[in-house]
């Protein structure tokens, strides 16, 4: 996109941006940040917002003149291990934070994807990519989702610029809090649409010491679904559960049962004592399901990282979608599918997440909606399509009137002229 | 009524009282419209009864749409709205409004749907916190959030108020354990938010919604998740020779990587009091007394017990009992959550405070808020949620005196001016309502707040539902809407640009 576009060199006075020129502006503090948007405002000029911009292939595409990058605005603010509070700003990257938090034995626990490995084929370890802003922004989790919530759910507060251009902050850096409206919260899934973050604050957590794997072999979707909904009634408090047709499971790398068929992989995380009492637990809970096999440490981390990025998903020419629905609901929706739009899936979050890859380029997003809509609904959003196909397909799940009007009035309270990426989520706002 | 104002009320409003109720009778049974003054008198207050108005009437709504009907009746008639569940805020949530209409959702008291493999229970926000438990802890399952009053409060005011509890820094506040929700706004729209699946399409509403205290829309449905209970739980009881030292054991519990399922911290006072009210067997000699729970398989919690026993030995523990059974758990806890009637007993009022703090700042706070006490000349009592550093002073004082409430209040300000001062916040739990409204400039500059009232004018432009909460000031949406853009050009030449 870069070398598209008519870019100003450093060395421009900068009160000479013409709106008509096409600039990145990369503010290194939050008044900078101010500034632009005020900018914005002035010259009627909507941003791009972005931190890498590992994420610019997500969700709705726009492709604006102007464009802020948060990428020069990083570095751990505050990192306190024994008050599980972490503040960075909005442009660290990951790997950064999670090597910070490495050295004193914790973790982001909501197991944030990795857009370097996200349906790229690549499912060894590798940095993550991605900077904080943009993790948060879109919200999205990995598979300890299921057990310890989502990425909205560890973010304590934060410090933003509106599309008003004023710098404000919500929320706290304690993890109690209940002061004011919960706008650190909403900052979560707004793709950047209602602000931009400059500095975030969130709870972290100590990583669990070991990790195991419960494998049920060769199960039908539908009795996936009754062995994850059983394995999430017992008291073995699994940490992630996920159920892969047998044709992904071959795709898996270095996954010992590639020849099993399908497979429900049951996580278990905690100490080593612990982890060996709550898998004979699971393993008798789950008995009468068919047979079982374990996976050591290393290769359930290494799978579940797969699933994590969606690796075995990874094939271009396609579309993929990413559907959240009640758990035990699962294998209705796929059975709702036309045979030839549920060949390529997987379930993770105990079957309450699909992935769901369209063998088209194109997207069959009211084919699947239907589908949704009949199995008890819930939301999908499309995630990779071809360029054409994400500026013209419905994303984001279309919400009812009300609901629709609704967001649109909070839109109109944080970005009244509609600067900070317009049409990231819908078109039209 | 004492230092806390609220708005001035509306005489056109009062004056058309009588006009106001028939219409109301003729949406609602006339059984379900309350306006006599020995009826009105139950709600005349919450849980924070030093604060007392009537309404022009309460009403009892059962159906989604008779709630949409008296909002849009309301809305097209400037009538003011406070949706109340089961009263219990301590904030002055649900402290009607003299020129308004109170809402009372306790005709919405049934669950809907338990579904057990989607681990999710459909229920009505009049449902108490502990009706969700006992609905599904046949198939071992429980709703997480577990405030003191929980026996009592609703689940719709749980989600009001964001409710946590003694377990929440494991098991999350009520944000994190609700997946649902069907509301009403002012104007009338009935909105669904989530189901059954996690995470939201598009805008987070449910976690503005969650925390709202009832300022932005009537919530008449509400999806919670529900957890299945650990496999094993066991409390320990320490005694400690100083505050300090518990304090730095409840930081180096956290540091070796423990996060119990519940760590309490109790000061003297509450020893002594809670003692002397259940005989739960705590330590009255010792100076602070800490509630430990491990929870999981007995494999996990005999692990935990030995390091949390050494940890609580190298921070010089005086006093230690781990409880043998289920009976004696709960025994240990039994003294914590009677912690506030217990302070009942030892002075005729007391008011309840709610800051959060980081933890290391235990000492510090705990230190400056002695200071009050001789500055007030008021006792103070401390009961804390150490693991998530929620402290819960408790200030005695006698209504009856006079100048003695006025003397508590300022006490309180001060102690919650002292959480934001190190680094903290002005409520964990409890919510702003109008006890802390005024204080919310000490946390949040013109502009943050100002950025909170724009997500209100979004859905209640006009301020009728529960105004003169939270907000210390209310401005016009109108106002609030205009934009002061500075300068046009652009004003940052050292910005980098490539």
């Amino acid at each position: 996109m870069l070398e598209n576009d008519k870019v100003n060199g450093g060395a421009h006075p900068a009160s000479t941006v013409q709106a008509q020129e096409a600039s990145i502006f990369a503010p290194q503090n939050t008044q900078q940040v101010q500034e632009v948007v005020a900018w914005a405002l002035a010259q009627q000029q909507p941003l791009q917002i972005e931190g890498t911009g590992t994420k610019l292939g997500w969700g709705r595409a726009v492709e604006l003149p102007h464009r802020l990058t948060l990428k020069n605005f990083s570095g751990i603010i505050d990192y306190q291990p024994e008050e599980l509070v972490l503040t960075a700003k909005a442009g660290t990257p990951m790997a950064q934070i999670e090597a910070a938090l490495a050295e004193h034995g914790q973790i982001l626990p909501f197991e944030p994807i990795n857009p370097a490995a996200f349906a790229s084929g690549h499912g060894e370890p590798m940095q993550t990519t991605g900077t904080l802003g943009g993790v948060l922004a879109t919200n999205l989790s990995g598979p300890r989702r299921l057990k310890a919530g989502a990425a909205r759910d560890h973010v304590l507060g934060l410090t933003a610029v509106s599309g008003r251009a004023e710098v404000f902050k919500a929320g706290g850096k304690v993890v109690k809090n209940v002061t004011g409206y919960d706008v650190a919260r909403a900052f979560c899934n707004s793709w950047g649409t209602l602000m931009i973050a400059t500095e975030l604050t969130l709870k972290v957590l100590p990583r669990p010491q070991e990790e195991r794997s419960l494998c049920v072999l060769g199960a039908s979707c539908e009795t996936a679904s009754q062995i994850m909904s059983a394995a999430m009634a017992s008291s073995a408090e699994v940490s992630s559960a996920a159920y892969l047709p047998d044709f992904v499971a071959r795709r898996l790398a270095s996954n010992p049962l590639a020849d099993m068929g399908s497979l429900t992989l049951l996580r278990l995380e905690g100490s080593s004592g612990s982890i060996a009492a709550r898998f004979r637990q699971l393993q008798s809970a789950l008995n009468a399901y068919g047979e079982q096999s374990t996976l050591d440490a290393s290769t359930s981390g290494s799978i579940w990282r797969q699933i994590r990025d969606v690796v075995p998903l990874a094939l271009p020419q396609t579309c993929l979608w990413r559907i959240s629905l009640a758990p035990a609901h699962g294998h209705r929706f796929l059975q709702a599918l036309p045979h030839s739009l549920a060949s390529g899936y997987f379930r993770d979050w105990a079957g309450g997440l699909v992935w769901l890859q369209t063998p088209t380029e194109e997207p069959e997003g009211e084919t699947i909606r239907a589908a949704l809509h009949k199995a008890g609904g819930g939301h999908a959003t499309l995630m990779r399509a071809p360029l054409a196909q994400r500026q013209q397909q419905q994303v984001f799940q279309p919400q009812p009137a009300p609901l629709q009007q609704l967001s649109q009035r909070i839109k109109q309270q944080f970005d009244p002229q509609a600067v900070l990426n317009p049409g990231r989520m819908y078109a039209g706002s | 009524m004492s230092a806390i104002r609220m708005p001035e009320p509306d005489a056109q409003v009062l004056a058309r009282r009588a006009e106001i109720i028939a219409a109301l009778e003729k949406i609602l049974p006339k059984e379900s419209v309350v306006s006599t003054p020995t009826q009105l008198r139950p709600y005349e207050t919450d849980a924070l009864t030093a604060y007392r108005q009537t309404p022009i009437a309460v009403v009892l709504p059962e159906t989604t749409e008779q709630v949409a009907q008296i909002l849009r009746y309301c809305s097209a008639n400037k009538v003011k709205v406070v949706p109340r569940g089961a009263g219990t805020s301590l904030s002055g949530g649900a402290l009607p409004l003299e020129d308004g209409i109170l809402m009372s959702m306790m005709k919405f008291n049934r669950i809907l749907d338990v579904d057990l493999p989607n681990r999710a229970v459909v229920t009505q926000p009049g449902v108490t916190n502990l009706g969700i438990t006992r609905e599904v802890e046949h198939a071992g399952f429980y709703f997480a959030p577990d405030p003191s009053s929980q026996l009592a409060c609703s689940v719709g005011g749980n989600i009001a108020e964001n409710s946590g509890g003694v377990h929440s820094l494991k098991y999350g506040l009520t944000t994190n354990n609700v997946l649902g929700l069907e509301m009403v706004l002012m104007n009338g729209d009935i909105i669904r938010l989530g189901g059954k699946h996690l995470d939201s399409e598009a805008y987070d509403l449910l976690a503005l919604l969650t925390g709202s205290e009832g300022l932005l829309a009537v919530i008449t449905e509400v999806t919670v998740r529900v957890l299945q209970k650990p496999e094993g739980q066991q409390a320990v009881l320490v005694g400690f020779p100083t505050i300090i030292a518990a304090g730095q054991c409840v930081a180096d519990i956290i540091a070796a990587g423990i996060i119990p399922g519940g760590m309490e911290l109790m000061d003297n006072l509450s020893i002594v009091a809670a003692e002397n009210y259940v005989n739960a067997g705590y330590p009255t000699e010792a100076a602070a007394l800490m509630i430990i729970e491990l929870d999981g398989p007995q494999a996990e919690i005999t692990d935990l017990l030995a390091q949390v026993e050494a940890i609580t030995q190298k921070n010089g523990a005086i006093y230690q009992r781990i409880s043998q059974s289920e009976e004696e758990r709960a025994l240990f806890w039994a003294g914590r959550k009677s912690a506030f009637p217990a302070f009942g007993r030892l002075a005729p009022d007391f008011l309840c405070m709610d800051g959060t703090i980081p933890r290391a700042k235990l000492p510090e706070v705990l230190l400056e808020m002695e200071a009050l006490e001789q500055k007030h000349g008021l006792r103070c009592g401390n009961v804390f949620h150490a693991g998530d550093g929620n402290l819960h002073p408790l200030i005695l004082y006698d209504a009856n005196k006079p100048g003695d409430l006025e003397a508590a209040e300022a006490f309180g300000a001060d102690i919650l001016r002292l959480c934001v001062k190190v680094g903290g916040v002005l409520t964990g739990e409890h919510g702003v309502g109008i006890e802390k409204r005024d204080l919310m400039p000490e946390m949040f500059s013109e502009t943050d707040l100002a950025h909170q009232e724009r997500i209100k004018c979004a859905f209640d432009p006009h301020h009728l539902l529960n105004p003169g909460k939270v907000f210390p000031q209310l401005h016009r949406c109108a106002e609030l809407g205009k934009m002061h853009i500075s300068g046009g050009k652009l004003p940052f030449p050292d910005i980098p640009r490539f």
